[in-house]
């Protein structure tokens, strides 16, 4: 059984992002870049498939810049096989990257396609959805367990009220959400042996994709600032507060 | 404009999501429909008549929406969505599991979690954890747009006449299944729609201590919340996680205990009205957006919170 993860460069997670003072955009002209934790997640849910046997090989795919190529080989450290860029400067919507990933999906045939539910930059929570629908298969969103047996996954995803099971024909489209494992640190070795892991670059053009935005970013800005609170001695003091200064209880 | 929203509901009763996105709707203006998906769906199909503002109550009554099923759904919503300038969901888990599954088959980019509606087609939506509000314009003839409950606030659920319309077909797509699901049962009120919300981190310990804050919650008429450590660490479900990644709340009233205020966390709550931060680390990031911190051992403070409530 082949796996495809899609892998996103993202700003790192402890960063700050603040909006350019321009209003053009964000600013992250130096910030350290990272692979989405999502994706990690996937790749982390693709080599224990291969680990349990279940999984033969494992490809991961990002796109965007050629810099990307780092995420790539963070994957590949981690257990993916071999890697795709799909090349572009262009700022990628979702919509464009799932056209990207359905004809990789045509290409390379995978059993499975694992995705992160959501990147915390653009904090979309799309593409998995529209390259199942694009693909024509079934979605398991938010999984926090991923059971592969007899053609079918088993996903049991978390859902606003608690947790749902759905059971998916394969091939099939699985987003990771936080809870379905933790990933493994790359050692020094694997890290060694990534970057001679075969990686092959296309671009969007190639794979007959139209990557133009169909939406503008007009302005960025901060989001309203919360103004600085006080302490309070004692929760005396604070009942006192929340029952005749700010009248919420 | 034509404007389909995507009920949120379940079969018997219309949640109060739909009742927000309902609300957006009539901030971009036009003739607003609403779409119930579901099996022996009349209940829901006939609140939603009632909703202020509708015109119009669709209802695809057929067992391959019971669980609403994205593939399913999804097919019917590409589908009567053609007639419409935008189609709205709510940005729950259900509403984000079908709305960009919809948006690509009518090949439309869709803009999630809009928090304000600038004009027809331009729209804010937080992104990078709500550190950054961009203002986006969609150039798509069709918009899909799911909605932030917390930044609309919800139409008369009553007043309303709407006319209910039945769909006659059903689609099944026949490559998933519902299986099973395990709901929290609670008696306290919802966690996105709550007025008071007391929230539980790290800091608790364990699931057992997570007692306390449920009673300080039923003195309040609170729900409970808890940041991804405490969820992580298997204290309370993944229902309850609160933050960029999990439930965006924004009541009158925030009480977070033993929480250290991670940028991901404070996505969550940070719009909230009134933030209280129960914390024995004085230096910790929650007193930056606290109304009124409290340093203090949570395991004295909040037993005594309750005693005085
Ligand atoms: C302030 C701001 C301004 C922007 N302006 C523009 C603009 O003007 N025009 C524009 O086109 N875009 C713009 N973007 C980028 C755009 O909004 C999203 O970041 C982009 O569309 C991808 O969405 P997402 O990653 O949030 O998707 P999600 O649906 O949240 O991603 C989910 C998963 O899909 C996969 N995935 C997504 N993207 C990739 C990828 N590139 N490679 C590999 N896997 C991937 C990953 O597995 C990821 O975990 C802007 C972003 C920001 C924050
Ligand atoms: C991709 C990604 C997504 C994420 N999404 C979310 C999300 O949606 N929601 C979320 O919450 N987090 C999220 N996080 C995690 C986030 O970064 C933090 O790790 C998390 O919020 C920390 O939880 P915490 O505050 O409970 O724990 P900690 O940071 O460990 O803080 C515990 C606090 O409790 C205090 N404390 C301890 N004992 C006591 C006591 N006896 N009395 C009083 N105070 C005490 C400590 O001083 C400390 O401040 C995400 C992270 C990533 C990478």
């Amino acid at each position: 059984m082949k796996i495809l993860v899609a892998v996103k460069r993202v700003v790192d997670y402890n960063v700050k992002v603040r909006p350019k003072s321009d209003g053009t955009d964000v600013d992250i002209a130096n910030a350290k870049m990272s692979i989405n934790p999502f994706c990690e997640i996937a790749v982390e849910e693709a080599v224990r498939l291969k680990e349990k046997g279940v999984a033969t090989e494992i490809v991961a795919v990002s796109m965007g810049p050629k810099q990307c190529q780092e995420q790539i080989r963070t994957a590949m450290a981690l257990g993916a096989d071999r890697g795709i860029l799909v090349e572009t400067d262009t700022a990628l919507e979702p919509l464009a990257v799932a056209k990207c990933l359905k004809a990789i999906v045509d290409k390379e045939a995978p059993d499975l396609i694992i995705l992160g539910k959501q990147s915390i930059d653009g904090d979309n929570n799309q593409t998995g959805q529209m390259l199942a629908a694009l693909a024509g298969l079934p979605q398991g969103t938010f999984a926090s367990e991923v059971v592969v047996a007899d053609g079918k996954a088993k996903v049991t995803r978390e859902v606003d009220g608690g947790l749902q099971t759905v059971d998916l024909t394969l091939p099939a489209i699985v987003t990771t959400d936080l809870r379905l494992n933790e990933p493994r640190y790359a050692s020094l070795p694997n890290i060694m042996k990534a970057k001679k892991k075969p990686l092959d670059i296309t671009n969007p053009a190639d794979l007959g994709v139209d990557a133009a935005p169909r939406v503008k970013t007009l302005k960025v800005e901060p989001p309203a600032e919360r103004k600085a609170g006080i302490k309070v001695a004692d929760i005396d003091a604070l009942v006192d507060k929340l029952k005749n200064e700010a009248k919420v209880i | 404009m034509s404007i389909l929203v995507i009920a949120e509901h379940d079969n018997a009763s219309l949640k109060g999501a739909t009742l927000n996105v309902v609300a957006a709707a009539k901030a971009i203006g036009g003739d607003i429909t609403i779409l119930v998906a579901g099996a022996d769906c009349g209940g829901a199909a006939e609140a939603a008549a009632k909703v202020d503002g509708v015109s119009k109550v669709l209802v695809a009554d057929n067992a391959a929406y019971g669980h609403q099923l994205a593939e399913n759904v999804a097919l019917l919503v590409a589908e009567i969505g053609k007639n419409y300038t935008h189609i709205l969901a709510p940005s729950t888990s259900n509403g984000k599991n079908i709305a960009p599954r919809a948006a690509a088959l009518l090949d439309s980019q869709a803009i999630s979690d809009i928090s304000s509606v600038e004009s027809a087609d331009t729209f804010k939506r937080p992104v990078y954890a709500g550190n950054v509000i961009a203002t986006v314009q969609s150039s798509d003839a069709i918009k899909v747009l799911t909605v932030r409950g917390t930044a609309f606030d919800a139409v008369a659920a009553e007043g309303g006449s709407a006319t209910i319309e039945p769909l006659g077909t059903a689609t099944d797509a026949g490559v998933s299944t519902f299986v099973g699901e395990e709901l929290a049962k609670s008696d306290r009120p919802e966690l996105t729609a709550a007025k008071i919300v007391v929230s539980g981190g790290r800091g608790m310990q364990n699931g057992e201590n997570f007692e306390m804050l449920y009673k300080v919650a039923d003195k309040l008429g609170a729900a409970v919340g808890a940041s991804r450590a405490a969820v992580d660490a298997g204290f309370v479900p993944n229902d309850m996680q609160v933050g960029q990644t999990g439930k965006i709340v924004a009541p009158d009233l925030y009480i977070a205990v033993g929480i250290s205020g991670a940028i991901q966390h404070l996505a969550g709550m940070k719009d909230s009205k009134v933030i209280v931060a129960i914390n024995k680390d004085e230096e910790a990031p929650i007193f930056q957006v606290a109304d009124y911190g409290l340093v203090a051992d949570l395991f004295s403070a909040v037993p005594e919170l309750e005693s005085k409530l």
